[in-house]
């Protein structure tokens, strides 16, 4: 048997979820798609007591699209995500993503609303979501509330959910028109999590750039944003010089860890590039941005 | 931190359809559908590699679509069906995937085989004609130590043609 002994729920509702989330508090694990849970479990390195299915709560797999945003239900997979016709016109950026992950037999079971819970800061969605400025709703005892994504991020692997609330959306705006995006990441092999990566975002007005965000991810403890950097780069005319120019603070910024994949040198000097690139490209998509 | 004692391994009993019959079992809560599958149900040909979604070798169609058996637990599988690559052949004659594996020389020791036909036949019923670049990507989920993968890429190729011809 691989896993250590828990005791299994499949609760129908999101209260019933919660209930057992009061009872059993950080000794117990939500299980969506299991892409990411499961191997934990398989090699017993996550021991809950308590392991909480909530694939039999019905509504969670819905997405929903508004006029100006994209709302994923907690149970939602990565694949529905990619193949989903409205938001592979209204946000390609969510797609590239998503098809950064795994392959499809992983994306048929792993879920987005669990990427961005689990928040490994090698992962796309977390990055891509912080990137959009997306918010994550929560539900708990005392009702629900909603998080912005850069708050919900603590630390490594550690996010502003409680041990008795359950995610239960996310929420990605949709950016203004004429937007460009761009996700660009190093990894050793395809579907691999990256080692380094980066997602712009760069919208150009009258020859100048009017709004940017720029997110560096595999670079620290959660994926990271740079607003001072955005904020030089607003108002500028675009260019290579500028962007490198950005790449290089962003570099500067960054204090990555070495571990077992790459130096933290590595990382660093790769993660100017990716962010260099990422700039560029988005801008290349940008309405107006072409040159 | 807890209340709770280390909870006892419970069991519940799950009633799955696996390859058109139906098959009830009592299954420990933490026992994965690979290893229900082939130690309670006598299903071998679902292979178990690395038990953490990396190497492919457990996938299987659940409600049609490919998936890791090592990631979910039979319980999860209440209720659902599941194809395995034991359902595939019709007693002596082969599947058109299998034909074509076997055609291609799209395996050796045949580890990895089951996994890869399985995704194979997920990818041809939702598109029977996918791109090379699709190919690849589903292949990708896989790990094969023998072949080195261009004659599992002609197999699949091979696959599509026998089914184009109504195979």
């Amino acid at each position: 048997m691989k896993p250590a002994p828990f005791t299994y729920f499949a609760p129908t509702s999101i209260e019933e979820t919660i209930g057992l989330l009061q009872r059993y508090g950080d000794e117990a694990k939500i299980l969506a798609g299991g892409q990411s849970l499961v191997p934990l479990l398989n090699m017993r390195l996550a021991r809950p007591t308590a392991l909480i299915d909530i694939n039999r709560i019905p509504r969670l797999d819905e997405i929903v699209t508004e006029d100006d945003a994209i709302v994923v239900g907690a149970r939602v997979t990565e694949r529905q995500l990619e193949r989903h016709p409205v938001v592979a016109e209204r946000l390609p950026l969510l797609v590239a993503l998503v098809k950064l992950i795994g392959h499809p037999q992983i994306r048929n079971r792993g879920t987005v609303c669990g990427s961005i819970a689990h928040g490994d800061p090698s992962a796309e969605l977390p990055a891509g979501a912080l990137a959009l400025d997306a918010t994550v709703t929560v539900t708990g005892p005392t009702g629900e509330r909603t998080i912005a994504v850069d708050d919900f991020y603590l630390g490594y692997l550690a996010t502003a959910l409680a041990g008795d609330e359950m995610m239960t959306q996310v929420r990605f705006p949709i950016p203004a028109a004429g937007t460009g995006w761009s996700v660009q990441e190093v990894a050793r092999r395809h579907g691999d999590f990256a080692l380094v990566g980066a997602v712009a975002l760069v919208r150009v007005e009258g020859g100048r750039i009017a709004a940017t965000n720029v997110v560096s991810f595999g670079t620290g403890g959660r994926p990271l944003r740079f607003p001072e950097v955005e904020a030089k780069l607003v108002g500028s005319v675009p260019g290579e010089a500028l962007f490198s120019e950005a790449a290089e603070a962003i570099t500067e910024l960054l204090d990555p860890d070495d571990d077992v994949h790459a130096s933290a040198a590595y990382r660093r000097q790769v993660a100017g590039v990716l962010v260099r690139r990422a700039l560029e490209e988005a801008l290349r998509r940008c309405e107006g941005g072409s040159r | 931190m807890t209340t709770e004692a280390r909870p006892q391994a419970t069991e519940r009993t799950i009633s799955v359809v696996v390859n058109g019959e139906r098959r009830s079992a009592t299954v420990l809560d933490r026992k994965t559908l690979a290893d229900f599958l082939r130690e309670d149900l006598e299903l071998t040909g679902t292979h178990v590699g690395c038990e953490h979604g990396v190497c492919g070798a457990c996938t299987l169609l659940l409600n049609g679509r490919a998936v890791r058996s090592c990631l979910l637990l039979a319980v999860q599988a209440d209720g659902q069906e599941i194809q395995t690559i034991e359902g595939l052949a019709k007693g002596d004659e082969l599947h058109s995937i299998q034909q074509a594996f076997w055609e291609e020389h799209g395996l050796q020791c045949g580890y990895c085989t089951g996994g890869i036909i399985m995704s194979t036949l997920a990818m041809l019923e939702d598109n029977p004609h996918p791109s090379d670049e699709e190919i690849y990507e589903v292949l990708g989920g896989h790990l094969c130590r023998c072949t080195g993968y261009e004659d599992i890429f002609k197999s699949v190729k091979r696959a599509i043609e026998l089914r184009g011809q109504g195979r």
